[in-house]
């Protein structure tokens, strides 16, 4: 079984040492098509100008931003239902990157509606709930940082992920409600809602990038917190040494 | 049946007598109801528009705070060990003690309702509504609250923790309690809608706060 033999740190440092340098070229040729395609090829929009290439940045974001949810919830699985060692570490590294895919969203989606709808926020309905999303990722990295000792914090992350799993999707729902019974919803939407080829085209490109992006940097938050992790285990077993009790 | 009737009634107690929290939320609730009009100002057709949203964010707050206890006091004294390690279902004998604590806790706060409606203008219709609202809505903010209440106790860790994760998650019962509340005053929507969509949320968290919570539990006790 792949699954097992990767449980093996030592085993998944090796492989990440051989993954790393093509995911890094991935990603680099991937970001500079997409960055090329987005700001010279795509055509401005006839109504928004060149404000439009924010999307670019911003649709990603948002996408990767619910991915690492998503992503985060099967190695939360892998924690609770077979203790996979490394499903713990990528659960952990996840979290501050999907916090920052999601503040990207925001952040752009703050600087798009400014000269759009002349404001940088308004409680749209996409906005609020990837604000609640942005919340949940902060409160998952406080759970972390709450607990010195990873294994226990790392069963408590993956319950709190799991029903975040759950909830997500009814967050999403409740917010659509709340959202059109406040305000009609037509006034936000600039545009046509079919995507021409020239613009959709730089848009995947750009989500392959960023997905590239995503798992090379949490392949490094991996290896980082791997080592971290047995930097942490070597300390704890000097100290013992020093005091003279055997562990 | 008799183990989890008796943990009702032990919890009850505990909440009612010198030391337990029953009555604090309550109070809570009525100190934030009441300091909302110094921040708003003094306007009667401000607070009747926003009265529920005000009833709805106060019992939310105070049903959260005091879930802080519900399994840290028991781990303390260890009957929370004696509750792992007892042959009843440990999901079952977290819902019993939900139970208890909304029985003590949320309950009171439906029954202060039509006393704080007078301070906002709202007038027994919309009272009626509230308190209608937040007896069906109460049970997911309980249930929603005991997943934060027991990662709390695994870890150890109390404070703000608690309100920090369940917070995000107990939006959707406050969007649909609180329009629930405004359709029955004469809203734009009908009332059907989200009321039964608010009792749908509180069944939900029936089911997953307990099988959460004690998962929680289970994983803070090795």
């Amino acid at each position: 079984m792949g699954l097992v033999a990767f449980a093996n740190p030592s085993r998944f440092l090796a492989l990440a040492e051989r993954l790393l340098p093509w995911l890094i070229g991935a990603t680099a040729l991937t970001f500079a098509i997409g960055l090329y395609q987005a700001f010279f090829v795509a055509p401005d929009d006839y109504q928004q100008g060149a404000t439009v290439r924010i999307m670019f940045i911003h649709v990603p974001a948002a996408w990767l931003g619910m991915f690492c949810w998503a992503l985060m919830s099967m190695s939360a699985l892998g924690t609770l239902v077979w203790r996979h060692p490394l499903a713990d570490v990528a659960l952990k590294t996840a979290a501050p990157i999907g916090a920052a895919f999601a503040a990207l969203c925001l952040i752009t989606g703050s600087l798009w509606g400014r000269p759009m709808w002349g404001t940088y926020w308004v409680w749209d309905a996409r906005l609020t709930s990837v604000l609640v999303l942005f919340l949940m990722y902060l409160g998952l990295i406080a759970l972390w940082r709450a607990v010195e000792d990873p294994s226990r914090a790392g069963r408590a992350a993956a319950i709190f992920t799991l029903v975040g799993a759950i909830n997500l999707p009814i967050i999403k729902f409740s917010v659509d409600w709340w959202n059109t019974l406040h305000q009609p919803a037509s006034v936000f939407r600039v545009g046509g809602s079919t995507i021409h080829p020239t613009i959709l085209l730089p848009l995947l490109t750009m989500a392959a990038a960023f997905t590239l992006l995503f798992a090379t940097l949490n392949l490094c938050a991996m290896r980082n917190e791997i080592l971290r992790r047995r930097v942490r285990t070597l300390q704890i077993m000097q100290a013992e040494a020093a005091s003279g009790t055997s562990p | 049946m008799i183990p989890l009737s008796a943990l009702l009634i032990r919890d009850v107690r505990l909440a009612l007598r010198v030391g337990g929290g029953a009555l604090m939320g309550v109070l809570f609730f009525m100190t934030v109801v009441a300091i909302v009009p110094f921040a708003v100002g003094p306007d009667l057709a401000l607070l009747h528009r926003i009265g529920p949203a005000i009833l709805w964010v106060g019992a939310l707050l105070a049903s959260l705070l005091t879930l802080d206890r519900l399994f840290a006091a028991d781990h303390e004294d260890g009957s929370l060990d004696l509750l792992l390690m007892a042959r009843t279902p440990l999901e079952l004998a977290i819902v019993v003690k939900a139970l208890a604590h909304w029985l003590t806790t949320a309950l009171p706060l439906v029954g202060a309702v039509p006393v704080l409606a007078l301070f906002l203008d709202l007038e027994s219709r919309a009272a009626a509504a509230v308190a209608l609202t937040l007896l069906v809505g109460t049970p997911a903010l309980t249930c929603i609250g005991l997943i934060g209440s027991a990662l709390a106790v695994a870890l150890h860790r109390g404070g703000l923790l608690l309100p920090v994760l369940v917070l995000p998650l107990t939006v959707p019962v406050l969007i649909f309690g609180v329009s629930a509340s405004n359709a029955a005053i004469g809203g734009p929507v009908p009332f059907g809608a989200p009321f039964t969509i608010l009792i749908a949320l509180s069944l939900a968290s029936l089911v997953i706060g307990p099988f959460a919570a004690a998962a929680a539990l289970r994983h803070g006790a090795e």
